[in-house]
């Protein structure tokens, strides 16, 4: 931050001005703004300040909060999104949750109606706070226009520290036009807040006295290790124990893909390797996890047979879902960075013992199971396969040398999941997904943020036409933005992920799983027209020797593309184990 | 999560900002996460930017846990102590409205006098009387008014702090890495 003042210390200015210097002085270099009664004055400081903040028009204020979620992703910077009172700020409920869910730093600032009617029930008021309260990390409502740099300064800290999350911040419109003169750095008056968490030298010896005794050791991490920034620590520390790690679907990117000791994700759509490993385990270390059910299933079976580290910089979670053995409150990183150096001690192997040794029939067994059980399904020449299609294109940018200048996004349902188990993620942050809250619609939106604030790297939606097509306005936005995006659209005209539990679990009884117009007409809608008609690129594939072709094309795009793929909806997402059961219960292709 | 694991009466004691919307806060949090609270009571304190909240809650020691966590997680709490295991003074008060004709006014008043209670409304056929105390001697209280008829009865919930110089200021923060036991359980 610059330390000279941006503006004048003496005079006066209105509280959305100094709202939105609020935000320069945070670094904010982008938000994304859609406009309305209560909010008019900020847009108005907006256009003060537009050589030093980029607003970004979405098409609906969803949109805009998972552009800014995308951008909080793909940065590990707060994303600011901006709506106005009312349906403004309900419309931006669903990205709060997600934040909440995905512990993303998101800035959530909506327009309120004056504080003389705030109760009345006047035009376009809710209750905003009261709605957002339990799935944001902080909130506030302002009521003195002098209190708003202490806001933005306590939210931004509050989003950004410990286990990071949105924070909302209320603001009538009287407030936003009162005059003041502010004081640009006031105390932070947060007494109980203490985010900074260092595991004890003692705990961390006790782990590897752990590590010492267990012969088949496993680690286990999550998004912790990318929102901690802790990727790096943690290939160092697998690599010198040489303990194999899976990753949560959150977690993939932290350890690359392609490395030997990498088991990929695990839990129910999880290879069968990684889930194995988790088993049989005798030692499990979880780092920047939550032992979520999707990944747990029946968590009294889980990972049973082994004794439990569990890290993590939010206590809450420690002993939350799975007593852990040897529970450890701490910034992941730091813990990391420690374990390290007790490990460069030789603490964790008993004298004379080298892992290579120690770990030797471990991994001949982890070794079996990959040979005999690895990620697989049933190619056809008749119809493109959806994972086909993903595995072409990750083999397409690597020919082309663009694997590192890659951000993948997603919707949520099976495309999400073939694009979790069969593109190979190398890097923290490139991988943005509705994880926890799984809110179909996320994956267009956090591919224009993430292009937002990464102009240089390509930004790639695998999408499903029901996920798509929940935020499709936004094809708008990219294309008036300058952003472009690519939208690669497995199209199988149906809700996937629930037609394949009403294959497995209802007997194949459709309900209102289909999205297409009748089996005598052509796919439904027709994405082609219908991004034209935003003046994108498009095309639609359906045949197998056409898909290298159309995939160039995508790449090549210099406007956004949507990639219309004609995929089966037969196809189920395997491996799988069934909600709530164990490994013993799973799915296999 | 409670199969097999002993059940208990524990207080919570929590310093929170003295806010708006800090109880809808907590009791929306408690509410969402399933726990069930016995007794809550709010009120400011010594110093006007806190407010102190006491908590009675049953459960067993992992629920007790995630409660306390979940609470201190919360930005607008400052503290939360919990005073089970301290020697520590505990109280509730309560208005009462019982029925007392004439006749058995007398009665009543020697009922009174013995849980050192006070009458502070006398009308022709009701008394209201307040009282204070740990719970099992107000609930004892409730019982023998019972047969005389309550009209209606109206109590604070209880409060509590422990005894002796220990206070919650002075209370040793608990830090972060200590706020899990980390002996194994295996």
């Amino acid at each position: 931050m610059s330390k000279q003042p941006l503006v004048s210390g003496t005079a006066p200015m209105s509280g959305a001005d100094i709202l939105v210097h609020g935000l320069v002085r945070q670094g904010v270099k982008v938000v994304f703004a859609y406009p309305g009664g209560a909010s008019m004055p900020i847009h108005q400081a907006l256009t003060r300040v537009a050589d030093k903040i980029r607003t970004i028009l979405p098409r609906h204020e969803q949109g805009g909060g998972f552009m800014a979620s995308g951008y909080a992703r793909s940065t590990g910077r707060p994303g600011v999104c901006i709506a106005t009172s009312g349906p403004g700020a309900t419309n931006l409920v669903t990205c709060l949750a997600d934040a909440k869910m995905d512990s993303i730093p998101l800035i959530a600032i909506t327009g309120q109606v004056s504080t003389q009617v705030i109760g009345t029930d006047a035009f376009q008021e809710t209750p905003t706070i009261e709605i957002c309260r339990a799935i944001t990390k902080h909130h506030y409502l302002i009521t003195r226009t002098e209190d708003i740099t202490r806001v933005i300064k306590e939210a931004f800290y509050i989003a950004m520290t410990g286990r990071p999350g949105p924070v909302i911040i209320d603001v009538p419109k009287d407030v936003q036009n009162r005059q003041v003169v502010p004081d640009w750095d006031p105390p932070m008056n947060l007494p109980g807040y203490k985010p900074y968490r260092k595991a004890k030298p003692d705990e961390l010896r006790r782990v590897l006295e752990l590590m010492r005794e267990s012969r088949k050791p496993i680690i286990y991490a999550g998004g912790g290790i990318i929102s901690g920034n802790a990727s790096e620590e943690l290939r160092i520390f697998a690599e010198k124990t040489r303990i194999p790690v899976a990753l949560t679907l959150m977690g993939l990117g932290a350890f690359p893909s392609t490395h030997y000791q990498c088991l990929h994700m695990l839990g129910m759509h999880g290879t069968v390797y990684a889930n194995y490993a988790i088993n049989e385990a005798d030692l499990l270390l979880a780092l920047g996890v939550r032992f979520d059910d999707r990944v747990t299933g029946k968590v009294s079976e889980f990972a049973k047979h082994g004794k439990i580290v569990h890290i993590d910089i939010d206590p809450a979670e420690l002993n939350k879902c799975k007593p852990a053995t040897l529970p450890i409150c701490s910034d992941v990183k730091y813990a990391l960075q420690e374990l390290i150096r007790l490990v460069d001690q030789g603490l964790h192997l008993y004298p004379g013992e080298t892992p290579e040794q120690k770990y030797r029939d471990w991994y001949r067994q982890i070794d079996y199971w990959r040979e005999t059980e690895p990620l697989r399904y049933k190619d056809r020449d008749d119809a493109i396969m959806p994972q086909y299609c993903i595995e072409r294109l990750w083999e397409m940018l690597r020919q082309r040398g663009w694997l590192d200048r890659v951000i993948l996004t997603t919707g949520v349902g099976q495309h999400q999941m073939w694009a979790a188990q069969y593109f190979k993620f190398e890097r923290p942050r490139q991988w943005l997904t509705s994880g926890g809250l799984g809110a179909m619609g996320f994956g267009l939106p956090a591919a224009i943020g993430a292009l937002a604030a990464h102009p240089d790297k390509i930004a790639i939606d695998i999408d499903g036409d029901g996920s798509l097509l929940m935020n499709i306005q936004e094809l708008a936005c990219a294309y008036c933005e300058k952003l472009p995006v690519k939208v690669l659209l497995l199209n199988n005209q149906h809700l996937g992920m629930v037609v394949q539990w009403e294959d497995r679990f209802y007997a194949s009884n459709r309900a209102h799983t289909y999205l297409g117009a009748g089996p005598d007409e052509d796919p439904y809608p027709d994405f082609v027209q219908m991004a034209k008609s935003f003046r994108c690129g498009a095309r639609q594939v359906a045949r197998k020797a056409d898909l290298d072709d159309a995939l160039c094309e995508m790449l090549d795009a210099r406007e956004p593309f949507v990639l219309d793929v004609l995929v089966p909806y037969q196809e189920h997402v395997l491996p799988m184990i069934p909600s709530g059961m164990t490994v013993r219960d799973m799915i296999k292709a | 999560m409670s199969e097999g694991r002993p059940i208990r009466r524990h207080v919570l004691s929590a310093l929170v900002m003295n806010q708006p919307g800090v109880l809808a806060h907590i009791s929306g949090m408690l509410a969402s996460r399933g726990f069930n609270i016995d007794s809550l009571a709010v009120s400011e304190t010594e110093d006007p930017s806190l407010s102190r909240m006491t908590f009675v809650v049953m459960g067993d020691d992992a629920e007790l846990e995630q409660v306390r966590k979940q609470l201190q997680k919360l930005i607008t709490v400052v503290k939360v102590l919990d005073i089970s295991g301290e020697n520590y003074v505990e109280r509730d008060l309560m208005l009462i409205k019982v029925k007392a004709p004439p006749e058995k006014r007398h009665e009543i008043l020697q009922i009174v006098e013995t849980f050192r209670g006070r009458v502070v409304d006398i009308s022709h056929r009701v008394l209201m009387i307040e009282i204070s105390g740990t719970e099992p001697k107000i609930e004892a209280f409730i019982e023998l008014m019972r047969p005389y008829g309550i009209l209606e009865l109206a109590r604070t919930g209880r409060v509590a702090l422990v005894r002796g110089e220990k206070t919650a200021a002075t209370w040793e923060e608990e830090d972060a890495a200590s706020e899990v036991d980390a002996t194994p359980q295996t």
